[in-house]
Formats: C-alpha cells, structure tokens, sequence
C-alpha cells in the first residue's frame, strides 16, 4: 500500500496536461475509434435482433413473457461475469466485447418498442384497417412511426449505456478508451490519462446521445407540431421523470 | 477438454474455498462493499429526494442526474477515486459505487412522493397535519413501494458493478476473474463468472421478493412487471 501514498503525493502528476494529449493523440485516436466502431456495431446489430423480438412479442402475446425474462436475466448478469462466459469459447477478441454488449443492449431496445408499439392507440388501428391496410402496411405506415419516440428513447438509452460499458471491455483486451483508463492505472497512476480517456468516454456518450436526440427531432416532424406547450427542452428530453424510473 | 467440467472442478476444490482469496471471504467483501455503498447512497438520496418531492421541485434534476449518470463508465469512476488520495482498495469502491446508486434511489423516491394522491396529502393538510407530518405519515408511506424498487435497482446495480472493482485493485468476486484472466485459466474465469452471475440473480430475486412483501396487492403487478406499458425507458438504469 505505500506506493498508493506515494504516488497520491508525489508532484509533477496533474490530472491534466495538453502534453499528455499531444503525445498520445495517436493512441487516443484508436481507442476512440475502436470505441465507436464497438458502440456503432452494438446498437445496430442490437437493433437488427430486437425489432424481430419485439414485433414477435407484440403479435404473440405469448411470447411476451418468455422474451422479457430472457433479456431480463441476460441484463442482470453482470458485465465481468458475462465477458468471463464468453472469453474461454470466443477468444480474448472484440467479437467477445460485441457479443455482450449486444446481450445488455437488447433488453433496453425490446422494451422500448414494445413500449412503444403497445402505445398505438386500438381506434388508430381500426381505422387504418377499415381503410383496408394489410399487416405489413400497418406496421410500417401507422405502427412504427407511433411508435418511434418510443423507439428512438431506448436507441438513445441504449447507445449511451453501450458507450459507458465499452471500458469493461478491456479486461478481453477490447475496450476502446476503457483501455487507456486501465493503462493509466497500472502505470503508476497516471491522473492525465485516467481522465483524459474518461472525460472522452463520457463526452462521446453525450455526442451520442445528442445526435440521436436530433434525429428524432428530425424523424418526427408530427411530434413537433402536436407539442403546443413544449419548448425546445421538451423536444430535445422525450423522457419524463416518472419514465425514468426503474421498477 | 470439457470447459464447464473443468471449471466445476475448480469450484469443487477445497483450496479456493479457502482464506483471503477463497469463495467465502470474496463473497463477504462483495456484500460488505455493496452495502456499504448503497447505505451511504441512500443516506444521501432518499432524504434529498423526500423534500424534493413534497415541494414539488427538481424534478428535471432528477433526470439530469440519471442520464449523467448513465453517461460515465463505472471503471472511469472506480479508476479516478483510486488515483486520489483516497488510495485503491475498497475504501475508493464504496464511494464510486455509491455514486452509482444515486440516481435509483433519487429517482424512484421522488417520483414515489410526486406519485401519492394529491387529494390524499390536501386531506391530511385539512386536517391540521405539519408539513413535516404530511411527508413523513402519509406520502412516504405511500411511496414505499417505489422507494423499494428504487433499492432493489440500486442494489442489484451495485453488487453487479462491485465486480469491476477487482480491474483496479479492489476485493470481492471479480477478483477470481480478474485473476482468471491474469493467469490465462479459463476453467477459473469460467468458475469466477459463474459466481458472480449467481450472486447478482441471487440478489435480484431476495430484494424481489422483498419489494414484493411491501407493495399492496394493488400496485403489485404495475411495479414488478418490468415494463409499464406506455412507459419508454422504464428500467433506464447504467449497466455496470
């Protein structure tokens, strides 16, 4: 333990430095990059699994239980121990980092569009089927874009949890800046790149969350117009307080 | 070679139930660090967010707080509290942790309060109650359910998050993984995970069944069903 005294009190290791950026720009360039690729891939294969599961869910009810459950346990199971699963068979790879990640995003993005499937209103669907709109044109015409705001709250949740969880990454060797995070650690406690590749990650969480904020806002001109009352703050947050909570 | 076997021989060996780095000892560190943690995020928390709620203000902060939080990698945090004066160890866990287990807790109390009837809280004014009374006699009370859920996400989200404290030099059970992978014993990391997943379940389900024993019959099915429907975002929590 005194070398942990030590290295609290020794001088010239400031929490941060330009220095530390300038002469790391390349190492922190990959991590970055790999940061993003791994959170990119996530969501989007994430998506690819949890628009089938949750459309199955919502069409059969009796599925419903079963796949919550499912990714329910998948997203108790902590992140260590997941990895832990997966590393013997997979390998010290990023397809082990993607693999979990994907596992913990699916529960948060089938929630969500089931969430917010279930939120078309039943008249809104019987008036689009007494216009004579088929299944598929009634998923893609009237459910979905219902049931976007939903969707696109839990592909920002999602993407900014996948971002946060990248770093665990890093114990199979694969973990974006989280690599850096434990680099520094293990190198006598180097403050600047702790907190530089943490101010990063947290950063790239944000611009994340903020370009997905304006896509909705984009995506859903409706919502725009409908929302007398709401200002820019509205728009930007789709989540209230109460949602928020976690029962 | 037979993995799962290989790592129920190494869970099945009487050496690793031993001592400091043994199953019993890590699993008591996991508990005591985790409760710690929640302990003083709820000392915190709950109190804050009890008056919050009874005046009806901050709740915009309570989402703030949320997403932030969602935002900063729990090793970011681990790591940062260990490179401080504080030193690494389990000391440097306990306040990352707790940080972590803000928001449920925040969250859940606050809506639990803004939740109660407001024909109940005039009701209890009516009759002559203090402020001071209306919170602490009707609207907590009636928040408990939710403030239980707020404990159950916080403490499952700990135990589950107290694991990444073995990355940087902390106790508990991610030691037996962490090692694992220093030593490239696969049955070991297997064995390591295996624990760690069940005590997380284990977890869930005793503080489950606890939410359970203080929610009334009516709002049981609304609160322990995970989803609400109508509800995006619902279990909006940071994975650890």
């Amino acid at each position: 333990m005194s070398h942990v005294v030590y290295a609290a009190e020794v001088p010239g290791n400031p929490w941060f430095t330009w220095d530390y950026v300038r002469d790391n720009s390349g190492d922190l360039r990959t991590a970055l990059e790999q940061h993003v690729i791994l959170t990119v891939e996530t969501v989007a294969i994430g998506m690819l699994i949890a628009v089938p599961l949750a459309l199955l869910a919502h069409r059969y009810r009796f599925f419903t239980g079963p796949i919550l459950a499912t990714t329910g346990i998948l997203y108790t199971i902590p992140s260590l121990a997941l990895f832990a699963f997966l590393a013997p068979y997979t390998g010290l790879t990023q397809r082990t980092v993607l693999i979990g990640l994907v596992m913990y995003a699916l529960l948060i993005l089938v929630r969500n569009i089931l969430a917010g499937l279930d939120a078309v209103p039943p008249d809104v669907r019987e008036a689009a089927e007494g216009m004579g709109y088929g299944r598929a044109r009634m998923l893609w015409k009237v459910e979905m874009p219902i049931a976007l705001p939903a969707v696109m709250a839990g592909v920002r949740v999602a993407t900014v949890s996948t971002v946060a969880l990248v770093t665990v990454g890093v114990v199979v060797g694969h973990g974006g800046l989280g690599g850096l995070i434990l680099r520094g650690f293990q190198n006598n406690f180097y403050r600047a790149e702790i907190v530089t590749a943490s101010v990063l990650t947290f950063a790239l969480g944000l611009a994340f969350d903020l370009l997905l904020a304006a896509a909705t806002w984009a995506l859903t001109p409706w919502a725009r117009r409908s929302s007398s009352g709401r200002g820019l703050r509205g728009r930007l947050r789709l989540r209230g307080p109460a949602e928020a909570s976690a029962a | 070679m037979n993995l799962l076997g290989d790592a129920l021989v190494w869970l099945n060996d009487p050496l690793n139930w031993q001592g400091k780095t043994g199953v019993p000892f890590l699993t008591y560190e996991h508990l005591y660090i985790s409760f710690l943690a929640v302990l003083i995020a709820a000392v915190i928390a709950v109190p804050t967010a009890l008056v919050l709620g009874h005046v009806g203000r901050g709740g915009g902060l309570t989402v703030v707080v949320s997403n932030v939080s969602r935002a900063i990698p729990t090793l970011a945090l681990l790591t940062i509290f260990a490179a401080t004066a504080i030193g690494f160890g389990n000391r440097a866990t306990i306040i990352a942790l707790a940080v972590f287990a803000v928001p449920p807790l925040l969250t859940n109390t606050y809506v639990g309060i803004r939740e109660v009837d407001r024909d109940v809280v005039e009701a209890a004014r009516g009759m002559g109650l203090s402020e001071r009374s209306v919170l602490l006699r009707v609207e907590l009370p009636l928040a408990v359910p939710l403030i239980a859920a707020g404990f159950r996400t916080a403490a499952v989200q700990v135990v589950a998050t107290a694991t990444l404290a073995a990355l940087v030099g902390g106790g508990g059970l991610g030691r037996i993984i962490t090692d694992g992978f220093g030593q490239q014993d696969r049955p070991q990391i297997l064995a390591g995970g295996i624990l760690v997943a069940l005590l997380a379940l284990l977890t869930e389900g005793a503080l489950a069944s606890v939410q359970r024993a203080v929610t009334p019959g009516r709002d049981r099915k609304r609160l322990l069903r995970g989803v609400r429907r109508g509800d995006p975002a619902e279990e909006a929590v940071p994975v650890s």
